[in-house]
C-alpha cells in the first residue's frame, strides 16, 4: 500500500488558492481540517446531520449557481448519505466539488473500521451514480493539480477521495453556534441573516 | 391540476420557492408533476427524505427558498438531520402528505403515522393541518409567511381524508 496522505495539509494544500468558493465541512475531523486551514465567513461547519454534507453543498450550488461549493468531508459522513450521490448526478450542478478525506475509519468514535476498508469504493459508487469526474487522489500531485481548480465553478459535479492517514492531529475548534454560521455565510453573499 | 395541489402551487409561486425536493407520494403527484414543468422552480427527486432538509438548509444559505414534498412515513427518516434546521434556525416548509389515518389498508403505515406529528413537534419544528380543501390554501400561505417572514420551521400536514385514500383492491383488479 503506498503512503496515505497528512489530512491537514491535503486540505491546506486545496484550499490554498481557493479564491471566492463556499467550503462545506462534515461532521468530525474535516471540521477541524477546515478551521485549521484557515477560518472565514464562506466557510460552513457542520457539527452535526451526519451524511447531510454533501446535500447542503448541493442545496448551495443550485442556489449560487456562479460560485463554487466545495464540500469537504470524511468517508463515514459519505457513507451515511450515499443515496446524495445519485441525487446530485441527477441535478448535475456545474459548480459542486466533494471531497472525501478517506481514512477507512471512524477517528472521532476510536477508529472502528469504516466500509471503505471493507471494500466499498466511494468514488465507483459515484461513478455508478452518475458523477463521470469521480477518482482516487493519492499524491500530494494530484492535490495540487486539483488545487486551482476549487476557485470557480468546473463544469460538472465531481467526487475526489483522498487517501489520508489515520492521525489525528490535535482539534482546532471554529464556531459552531448554527445560526452565527448561517448569518455569515448569508452575508458573504449579501444576503440577511434571515 | 386542480383543487387544493393547485392551490398549494400557486402558494409556492407567490412566495418564490426556488427549489421543490421531492420523495414521490400518490397524493403529491400532481403537484410533481408541476413543479418539474415550471420555469424557474427546480424539481429534486431524494432518494431518501433527510436529504431534503439538508439541501433545503444549503439553499437558504444561498438565499434560495425551498420546500419538500412527502408522505408521513418519510418524516421518520428526517429525524437527525432536523438538528440542522433547529440548531440552524433555517426557515424550512414541508407538505406531508398523510397515510395510515384514515381509511388505509396497509397497516405498516400506522405506526409512523401516529408517530408523526409528534416526532416533528419533538425535534422543534412546528406542525400545521389541512383536513379540508378548503383549509389548505390558507394554511399553506401560513407556513411559508411564517417560514420565510417569520424564520420558523414548518410542517404541513395533509389529512388523508383530503389527500384520499390509496385503493389497493381497485388496483389488483386491474
Amino acid at each position: 500500500m503506498t503512503a496515505r496522505l497528512e489530512r491537514r495539509e491535503v486540505v491546506a494544500r486545496l484550499l490554498a488558492q481557493r479564491g471566492a468558493c463556499v467550503v462545506v465541512s462534515g461532521l468530525g475531523a474535516s471540521t477541524y481540517d477546515l478551521a485549521a486551514a484557515g477560518d472565514c465567513d464562506r466557510n460552513f461547519y457542520l457539527w452535526g446531520a451526519m451524511g447531510g454534507a454533501a446535500m447542503v453543498g448541493l442545496g448551495l450550488a443550485l442556489a449560487q449557481p456562479d460560485t463554487s461549493i466545495v464540500v469537504i468531508t470524511g468517508d463515514g459522513e459519505m457513507l451515511m448519505g450515499l443515496g446524495a450521490l445519485a441525487t446530485i448526478a441527477a441535478q448535475a450542478p456545474a459548480n459542486l466539488t466533494i471531497v472525501v478525506l478517506d481514512n477507512a475509519s471512524y477517528g472521532e468514535t476510536g477508529g472502528q473500521l469504516s466500509h471503505t476498508a471493507l471494500g466499498a469504493d466511494l468514488a465507483a459508487i459515484a461513478r455508478g451514480c452518475g458523477i463521470a469526474e469521480a477518482l482516487h487522489i493519492a499524491s500530494f500531485v494530484e492535490i495540487d493539480a486539483l488545487a486551482p481548480t476549487l476557485a470557480t465553478p468546473a463544469g460538472d459535479p465531481r467526487l475526489f477521495v483522498v487517501a489520508i492517514d489515520r492521525a489525528e492531529p490535535p482539534r482546532v475548534i471554529p464556531e459552531r453556534d448554527g445560526t452565527v454560521l448561517k448569518a455569515r455565510l448569508r452575508a458573504a453573499f449579501g444576503l440577511p441573516a434571515m | 391540476m386542480s383543487g387544493w395541489p393547485l392551490q398549494i402551487f400557486a402558494a409556492l409561486q407567490r412566495y418564490d420557492v426556488r427549489q421543490l425536493a421531492y420523495v414521490p407520494d400518490g397524493g403529491h403527484a400532481a403537484l410533481i408533476r408541476a413543479a418539474h414543468a415550471a420555469p424557474g422552480l427546480r424539481a429534486i427527486p431524494l432518494t431518501t427524505e433527510e436529504e431534503g432538509v439538508a439541501l433545503l438548509a444549503g439553499a437558504w444559505l444561498g438565499g434560495a427558498r425551498g420546500v419538500m414534498l412527502m408522505q408521513s412515513s418519510g418524516v421518520g427518516n428526517c429525524v437527525n438531520m432536523f438538528s440542522l434546521v433547529a440548531q440552524c434556525r433555517i426557515p424550512f416548509v414541508a407538505f406531508v402528505a398523510m397515510r395510515g389515518e384514515w381509511g388505509e389498508f396497509n397497516p405498516w403505515q400506522i405506526p409512523m403515522s401516529r408517530a408523526t406529528r409528534s416526532v416533528i413537534e419533538a425535534m422543534g419544528l412546528r406542525t400545521l393541518r389541512a383536513d379540508d380543501p378548503r383549509d389548505v390554501a390558507p394554511v399553506a400561505d401560513a407556513a411559508l409567511s411564517m417560514a420565510f417572514n417569520g424564520g420558523c420551521a414548518n410542517v404541513v400536514l395533509l389529512g388523508q381524508r383530503l389527500v384520499g385514500a390509496k385503493d389497493f383492491h381497485a388496483e389488483a383488479k386491474q
